[in-house]
């Protein structure tokens, strides 16, 4: 039996027929949507399907190999996962949105050609601002803003790169591109923005922590790894990547140490998972890939796992800071677990999933820098491994601490609802199954496998690493030198588009502004002075003419100052004599006549 | 009265530091018994570098990694990028 539905569209359909359906049938039919879907994907053979000739161009809308299979494989059991996380929610703005986000992630992972894999990808971003408009606060609404505009910049980069692609070689096959010229580069970064490379990735900060608590779980699994998976497919073996994926790795860990809403924290640490996935894909050996690719399957279900146990922190408490947690293992015990899963499969712990895929891609590192002309990748391997200890550091001791234990906060809460217990308990049984038990994903990568993650020296050094990290966060701690949480935001690469433009708003405002006034005040100047100048010219020159003549009849002091104001009293009020208007007129009509 | 629990009892809190700090020191004997195990080639060991070999080479740069990590986000960073929580809405 053989099946060829587009994995996408099974979602997306899916998707919009929810808000049809009542009660119980609803989440019945919301939890057979994945189902379904994955169903439908085991059955479809390997290649190309749905081949469309759109006018020149050549679309494959399904395209299934090893590399993209993978990604198919985890994005229907989080979307199955988070899917009984939310149930719960009883919002169908989320439901739908989530379906559709979800689907069009399939979609671009699926897409064989490079013009479906641009309208997957755009479709990506409105499902993904629909779920961070739908926690319907001012700061999300304010956040998805900003969010879609770098993301429909990030589109039409990517669209431009496509485009001159196209008009360069004819072809919208999505094959290995090397960097050279324009078209490579701007798809290149056109990928690097959804994939949150440094200095590109403030929206992932910025936005993530904002959308709804079931939509942050969706968000954290498709957007960045979608990215992954083309950076895989198109740009494997770039050496650029290496570089960039260090930097990611390393930067994101040093805001997450001083980052007070834990949703952000795991939001800085999310960058750096990707960060590892990016350096595997630069260095392009099979191990590396393999690397990439299972760590970033790996990312989804910790990630989520780590977002979900934090979604049902706020669900109960309202709360999401660190300065506003604490204590709560007592009155959520099985979510505190769940997040100690999480923590200790993203820190690597051995058992633990993130074990037995980010040490594919520090042992790709540390042997490909053996080649002659690689020698930097010995640097790389350090920083990894600094990225490891404080990774651990950040993800994996601070956000179960300052939630579950350090200072208790009082919240005396009910455990989360059954359903994101559920959610968070097959999350984390996956976590640890994968971890004890990796052949079942090393089958599945893109290349065969040989590797063995549980040597004795593995595990050995990376329990040393993580145990003198812990020690570290407990000498510092103890010693009062730990950065205390603060009520603060934390400025970031954001400020050039969300603080710059008012600096320059304000500019504009205090030089523009000042010289309209000054324009304005002195056309109304000059205009009020001529205005009074001939409302009061015939006075002045009356009186100017009269009162020479009076001192030049004596006049002084005071009755100067009385016939001046009688005088001008009369002209202004028209009450002159008769006889003096009229000699006043035909003295001028003379005075013209003789001038004339 | 409100339940005790396992934390609230500071010997508990105590017991646990204990436990920890015993690890580390175990942790660090184990890896002497398993570089004299290497050398001695009844165990072998795989080592992309050099280094690896040394005493202790992921436990210090475990502890190291974190006190820069820490030291330099609270002295380096938070003062230059710390605003108040408003500061994007003024």
């Amino acid at each position: 039996m053989t099946s060829n539905y587009l994995p996408a569209l099974i979602f997306m359909l899916g998707g919009f027929l929810i808000p049809f359906f009542k009660g119980r049938a609803k989440s019945v039919y919301m939890l057979l949507i994945p189902v379904v879907g994955f169903i439908n994907l085991i059955y479809i053979p390997m290649g190309e399907h749905h081949l469309m000739a759109f006018g020149d161009f050549n679309l494959v809308l399904l395209n299934i190999d090893r590399l993209n299979l993978v990604f198919g494989y985890i994005y229907h059991i989080i979307a199955f996962i988070t899917v009984i996380y939310i149930l719960n929610f009883k919002n169908d703005v989320e439901y739908v949105a989530g379906f559709f986000y979800s689907g069009a992630a399939l979609g671009a992972v699926f897409a064989g050609d490079l013009f479906t894999f641009f309208i997957f990808w755009e479709m990506l971003t409105v499902g993904s601002v629909m779920l961070i408009w739908a926690r319907k606060t001012k700061s999300a609404q304010a956040a998805g803003m900003r969010y879609l505009l770098v993301h429909a910049f990030g589109g039409l980069v990517l669209l431009a790169g496509i485009v001159f692609h196209y008009t360069e070689t004819g072809s919208l096959e999505m094959t290995v591109m090397t960097l050279g010229n324009w078209s490579s580069y701007l798809m290149f970064f056109g990928i690097g923005i959804n994939c949150a490379w440094p200095l590109l990735h403030p929206w992932l900060t910025d936005a993530y922590p904002e959308a709804t608590i079931g939509g942050t779980v969706f968000l954290s699994a498709f957007t960045t790894k979608t990215a992954v998976y083309a950076l895989a497919r198109l740009y494997p073996g770039t050496e650029q990547l290496i570089w960039i994926g260090v930097g990611m790795a390393a930067f994101p860990i040093f805001y997450a140490v001083i980052e007070n809403d834990l949703r952000r924290v795991l939001a800085y640490s999310l960058i750096n998972q990707v960060g590892f996935m990016v350096v595997g894909i630069g260095i392009g050996t099979e191990l590396a890939i393999n690397g990439a690719v299972a760590h970033a399957f790996n990312d989804v279900l910790f990630k989520g796992l780590l977002f979900m146990s934090m979604g049902a922190v706020m669900y109960r408490t309202g709360k999401i800071n660190a300065t506003d947690l604490g204590g709560l293992y007592k009155s959520m015990p099985w979510t505190c677990l769940f997040c100690c899963v999480g923590a200790a499969s993203i820190s690597a712990f051995p058992l633990f999933s993130g074990f037995v895929s980010k040490s594919m891609v520090m042992s790709a590192a540390a042997q490909s820098s053996h080649i002659a002309g690689q020698g930097a990748l010995v640097f790389v391997w350090l920083v990894l491994l600094f990225a490891s200890a404080g990774v651990f550091h950040h993800a994996g001791i601070k956000i179960p601490f300052f939630a579950f234990f350090g200072h208790d906060a009082g919240h005396r809460v009910k455990e989360a609802p059954m359903n994101m217990l559920i959610a968070m308990g097959i999350a984390a049984f996956l976590c640890i199954f994968i971890g004890t038990y990796p052949k079942p994903l090393y089958d599945i990568l893109p290349f065969p496998v040989d590797y063995q993650p549980y040597t004795i020296s593995h595990v050995l050094t990376q329990t040393q690493l993580l145990f003198f990290s812990a020690l570290a966060f407990t000498l510092l701690l103890m010693g009062g030198i730990y950065p205390a949480e603060q009520r603060a935001i934390n400025v970031d690469s954001d400020w050039f588009y969300r603080k710059s433009a008012r600096g320059l708003y304000a500019m504009l405002d205090d030089v523009l502004n000042p010289l309209n006034a000054w324009c304005e005040s002195m056309v109304r100047g000059l205009a009020s002075f001529v205005a009074d100048f001939f409302r009061n010219a015939g006075s002045k020159l009356a009186l100017f003419l009269s009162v020479n003549l009076w001192l030049l009849q004596g006049y002084r002091g005071k009755h100067l100052a009385i016939k001046k104001e009688r005088l001008n009293n009369d002209i202004l009020q028209g009450t002159l004599p008769i006889g003096i208007g009229a000699a006043a007129a035909i003295s001028f009509i003379l005075l013209i006549f003789i001038l004339t | 009265m409100e339940k005790k629990h396992m934390f609230d009892n500071p010997d508990n809190v105590k017991r646990l530091l204990r436990v920890f700090f015993g690890s580390i020191v175990a942790l660090l004997i184990i890896d002497v018994v398993y570089i004299i195990l290497s050398k001695q080639h009844i165990i072998h060991r795989h080592v992309e570098y050099q280094w690896e070999e040394y005493w202790g080479f992921y436990s210090i740069y475990g502890f190291v990694a974190c006190v820069i990590l820490v030291l330099v986000s609270k002295y380096v960073l938070r003062p230059l990028v710390k605003r108040k929580e408003d500061y994007y809405d003024k």
